[in-house]
C-alpha cells in the first residue's frame, strides 16, 4: 500500500514531541483569577451574560453566541464576577474578557435531565454541541456545530478525525488518544451518527505507533471508523492535505471540505463533543502541552478555559532559564506571546517556552531563487514570488498567482535558506485581501 | 509588568540549511575537480584559482564597501564564482587575467545588478566570455605535457575522431583547469544532488536532450563513443551540474527547470554541430540564462486543487 501523504511539506529539524510524550496528562486547577475572553473563536463575540458581583458555577454559561457563527462561553470555575474588562490575549489584541475570582470550590451547575444519546435527533445533538461552546480546537477556533451541520449533510462520506498532531513539540491529542481512547471512538460514532453515509477515518502519524495500536483497539469491530496511518511530515494534519492524504481529493481555498463530501475534526474537539452530548457537558477545558528548552519539567495538562498562562509554568516546574521566546501553540503555526500573563483559551493547544528564538538568530538575506519554498508549498504555489508581490503591494499579481491558496503554514519560511520571512509577508497581503472582501 | 519576550509571525523555527551553508556544499562538491585540475596542470593552474577567489571575495567587499552596502561575502557566494571562473580558464592564462575576469563576474554581472540572487546571468560564465572575447588567443591555447594543441572535443570536431575516451573520462588531457575530468565532476554532482543541493531536472533533462540532438544532428547517430566524448568534453557536466543549476538564473519552478533544461541541451548541441567552435556550453546557458523570465510565466505551478469547485447550495 501507498504512504498516505501529499505533496510537499517539511520535516522540521526538532521533533520536540519526546520532552512530553510520555508525561501523563496532569489535572490543573487554577490558584488565582480566571480570565475568560468572550471571543475564543473565529466569528461574532459572545454577549456577557453575568454582571459585575455575580455569582457563578463550574458550567455556567457566561456568554451567549452572538450570531450564526459565535460560540458560547462558560465558566471553568466557580466563584464571583470580579471584573468584565478587555484583556490581553494570545494573538495580542485586547479582547472582552469575564474576570472571575475563584473561590476554589468548583461547585458544579445542578445536573439537568438528559435523554441518552441513542434517543437524541440529529437536531437534538446539534444543539447540545453548539450549547456546549464547542469549537475547533485544532486551532482554527471555529463553531464545530456550524461545521457539522454543511448543507449537503446527508452526502458526507467521510468524517475525518485529525489525529496526526504534526506540529512538533506538541502532545496533547497524542495523549488524549493513549488516555481516552475509548471516549473517542465514542465521539466518532456521535459525529458519524450525524451524517446518514459517513464512514470514519482516524488519522494518526506513523511516528505515533502506540496511539495507532492503541486506537485500533479501541475502534475494534467497529466497520464503519478506521484507523488510517499517514506519514509524518508537517502539515499533515492541515484539512486539505488530510483530505488528500486519506481520500486523494483537493480542496482550494474556496471550497470547503464538505465540497468534497468530507468534514473533519481535531481529535480533542471530537471529544468535547463526547462529553457534550453524553455528559451536556461544556468545553470549559483542555489538554495543554507546557514545553520547550526552557521549561523544568515539560508535561500535558488539563487545564481550565481562563487559566493565567504564567501559572501553567509553575506548574511545569518553572524556567530552567530565562526564555528567549514563548509560544501559544506550535512552533510552526503558533503565536509569538510577549507577556505571560494571558489567559488559555479553547485554541490553546501548547504553551512553548525557548531559551534561543530562532528567529532573532537567523537574519533575513537575499531570496537566492533556490525554489525551496516553491518545492515545500502543500497549496502548490510560488512564495518566493508572492512575498515579493506583497511586500510591492500587488494585488493584483499577488491574486494571478494563487496567493490566497496560502494556508499560512510556514513551510516557505522555514524551509528558506536566506531566512527570508516569506509566510509573514503572504500572510499580511491575505490578511489585507480578506478584510477588502469582507467590506464588499 | 513581567519580562517582555521576541515576537515574531509564524513559524517560529529555521531550517538549519542557510545559502552559506548551500554555497559550502557546493565549494565541496567542486573539491575533486579542482584537486584534480591542479595535479593534471600543475602549479600555475593552483595559482590560478587562487587569484580567481580572492580576486572575486576582494572585489565583492570591495564594491559593497564603496557603495555603502553590507559586506556579504560571508555567505561564500563570491568564493563559489571566482572557483567556477578558475576552473573554467586555462591553467596558462596569465594571472591577471584570472583575476580581472573574476571582477568582471562579481562587480558587473552580479553587483550592479544587486547582489546575490538578483544577477540574470550566471556570473562566473559571464566573466569567462568576457575573457574568451578579451582574450581569445590566451584563452583558446591549451598546453598539455609541454605539447600545445587542440582539446579533445576540438579534435574530434575537425577530424570526426575520438582520440581516447579514457582520457577525456579521467581528465588526463587538455582542457580549462576544472573541465577536463568527467570523473571528478560528476562525483562532486552526485554530491550536490544527494545532498538536494541542486534539483535533478535541469542535468538529467540538459543531458538527455543534448545526447538526443547530438545522435540526431551531430553526423554519426547513434554512436556511443561519440556520444561519450561528446558528453565528457568541452565542460558539459561541470556546466549541467555547476553552473546551468545556478539558482539565481535558473528557473524556480519545476516545470520550468525541465524546460530549461531541454532547452539547453538543444543550443549546446546546435553550437556544437554548427557553429565554428567544438564549444557550446557558455553560451547555450548564458543565452537561456535570458529565456528564464519567460519560463518561468508558462510554467507557473498548479494550485492544489485548481480542478475544484465549490458546490452550489
Amino acid at each position: 500500500m501507498s504512504r498516505l501523504t501529499f505533496k510537499g511539506g517539511v520535516h522540521p529539524h526538532t521533533d520536540g514531541k519526546d520532552m512530553s510524550k510520555a508525561s501523563p496528562i496532569e489535572m490543573y486547577q487554577p490558584k488565582g483569577e480566571v480570565v475568560i475572553p468572550l471571543a475564543q473563536h473565529i466569528g461574532a463575540p459572545a454577549t456577557a451574560l453575568v454582571k459585575k458581583g455575580d455569582r457563578v458555577l463550574v458550567n455556567q454559561k457566561i456568554g451567549e453566541a452572538a450570531g450564526f457563527i459565535s460560540a458560547n462561553i462558560h465558566s471553568s470555575v466557580s466563584g464571583t464576577v470580579k471584573k468584565i474588562e478587555p484583556r490581553l490575549v494570545a494573538s495580542g489584541d485586547k479582547v472582552m474578557s469575564v474576570i472571575i475570582e475563584n473561590d476554589g470550590v468548583y461547585e458544579e451547575m445542578p445536573e439537568q435531565e438528559r435523554k441518552s444519546p441513542e434517543e437524541l435527533t440529529r437536531e437534538e445533538k446539534l444543539e447540545m454541541i453548539r450549547e456546549a461552546g464547542i469549537v475547533g480546537m485544532g486551532g482554527a477556533n471555529f463553531p464545530t456545530n456550524v461545521k457539522l451541520s454543511p448543507k449537503n449533510w446527508e452526502e458526507i462520506e467521510y468524517y475525518i478525525v485529525n489525529g496526526a498532531e504534526c506540529e512538533p513539540y506538541l502532545t496533547s491529542d497524542y495523549r488524549r488518544m493513549m488516555e481516552t481512547p475509548e471516549e473517542i471512538v465514542k465521539g466518532v460514532k456521535i459525529a458519524l451518527s450525524l451524517f446518514p453515509k459517513a464512514k470514519g477515518i482516524i488519522t494518526i502519524e506513523d511516528n505515533k505507533r502506540d496511539a495507532i495500536v492503541r486506537m485500533k483497539e479501541a475502534v475494534k469491530g467497529d466497520p464503519d471508523i478506521a484507523v488510517k496511518t499517514v506519514y509524518t511530515k508537517y502539515p499533515q494534519g492541515g484539512e486539505r492535505t488530510l483530505i488528500y492524504a486519506t481520500t486523494g481529493r483537493e480542496v482550494n481555498s474556496s471550497m470547503l471540505p464538505a465540497d468534497v463530501n468530507c468534514v473533519v475534526n481535531n481529535i480533542d474537539t471530537v471529544h468535547a463533543i463526547y462529553e457534550a452530548v453524553e455528559y451536556g457537558k461544556p468545553l470549559n477545558r483542555r489538554i495543554v502541552t507546557v514545553t520547550g528548552d526552557a521549561i523544568a519539567s515539560p508535561g500535558n495538562f488539563n487545564v481550565a478555559i481562563g487559566t493565567n498562562m504564567a501559572e501553567l509554568v509553575e506548574a511545569a516546574g518553572g524556567f530552567t532559564t530565562q526564555p528567549e521566546k514563548l509560544i501559544a501553540g506550535g512552533p510552526m503555526m503558533g503565536m509569538a506571546i510577549y507577556d505571560l500573563n494571558i489567559p488559555v483559551t479553547k485554541g490553546t493547544s501548547a504553551l512553548l517556552c525557548f531559551s534561543k528564538d530562532e528567529v532573532r538568530a537567523n537574519e533575513p538575506s537575499n531570496c537566492i531563487n533556490c525554489g525551496r519554498c516553491v518545492s515545500v508549498c502543500p497549496g502548490r504555489v510560488m512564495p518566493a514570488r508572492l512575498a515579493v508581490l506583497a511586500e510591492h503591494g500587488d494585488k493584483e499579481g499577488f491574486l494571478a498567482l494563487n496567493g490566497m491558496e496560502c494556508c499560512e503554514c510556514g513551510c516557505c519560511s522555514y524551509i528558506c535558506p536566506a531566512k527570508r520571512n516569506l509566510t509573514q509577508s503572504i500572510k499580511s497581503m491575505r490578511k489585507d485581501i480578506l478584510a477588502e472582501r469582507r467590506k464588499k | 509588568m513581567s519580562e517582555l519576550y521576541q515576537v515574531s509571525s509564524n513559524p517560529h523555527i529555521r531550517d538549519h540549511a542557510s545559502t552559506t551553508s548551500i554555497m559550502l556544499d557546493v565549494i565541496i562538491a567542486l573539491i575533486p575537480a579542482t584537486v584534480f585540475g591542479i595535479w593534471n596542470f600543475g602549479f600555475h593552474a593552483a595559482a590560478n584559482v587562487f587569484v580567481g577567489i580572492a580576486a572575486a571575495v576582494l572585489a565583492e567587499a570591495g564594491f559593497q564597501k564603496a557603495a555603502g552596502l553590507k559586506i556579504t561575502i560571508g555567505d561564500l557566494s563570491a568564493v563559489v564564482t571566482g572557483l567556477l571562473l578558475a576552473l573554467n580558464v586555462p591553467d596558462t592564462l596569465p594571472l591577471w587575467m584570472t583575476a580581472l575576469g573574476s571582477v568582471f563576474a562579481i562587480v558587473v554581472a552580479k553587483q550592479v545588478f544587486g547582489g546575490i540572487g538578483q544577477n540574470f546571468m550566471n556570473p562566473a560564465l559571464a566573466g569567462r566570455v568576457f575573457l574568451f572575447l578579451s582574450f581569445s588567443a590566451q584563452m583558446t591555447s591549451f598546453t598539455y605535457d609541454g605539447v600545445t594543441g587542440a582539446t579533445p572535443l576540438k579534435e574530434l570536431k575537425d577530424t570526426g575522431k575520438v582520440k581516447n575516451l579514457f582520457d577525456m573520462f579521467l581528465g588526463t588531457e587538455a582542457g580549462t583547469i576544472g573541465e577536463t575530468s568527467a570523473a571528478a565532476l560528476l562525483l562532486g554532482g552526485i554530491y550536490l544532488l544527494a545532498k538536494k543541493i541542486i534539483d535533478y531536472r535541469i542535468p538529467l533533462f540538459y543531458l538527455l536532450s543534448f545526447l538526443v540532438c547530438m545522435t540526431l544532428f551531430g553526423g554519426q547517430g547513434l554512436d556511443a563513443e561519440y556520444l561519450m566524448a561528446e558528453l565528457c568534453g568541452g565542460g558539459l557536466l561541470l556546466g549541467a551540474f555547476f553552473m546551468a543549476t545556478d539558482y539565481a538564473t535558473s528557473p524556480i519552478t519545476q516545470k520550468g527547470r525541465i524546460v530549461f533544461g531541454i532547452l539547453l541541451g538543444i543550443l549546446t548541441a546546435v553550437f556544437r554541430v554548427f557553429g565554428p567552435n567544438a564549444e557550446g556550453v557558455s553560451y547555450a546557458i548564458i543565452f537561456c540564462n535570458l529565456l528564464v523570465p519567460i519560463i518561468e510565466k508558462y510554467t507557473v505551478p498548479k494550485m492544489f486543487g485548481a480542478s475544484g469547485r465549490k458546490k452550489e447550495a
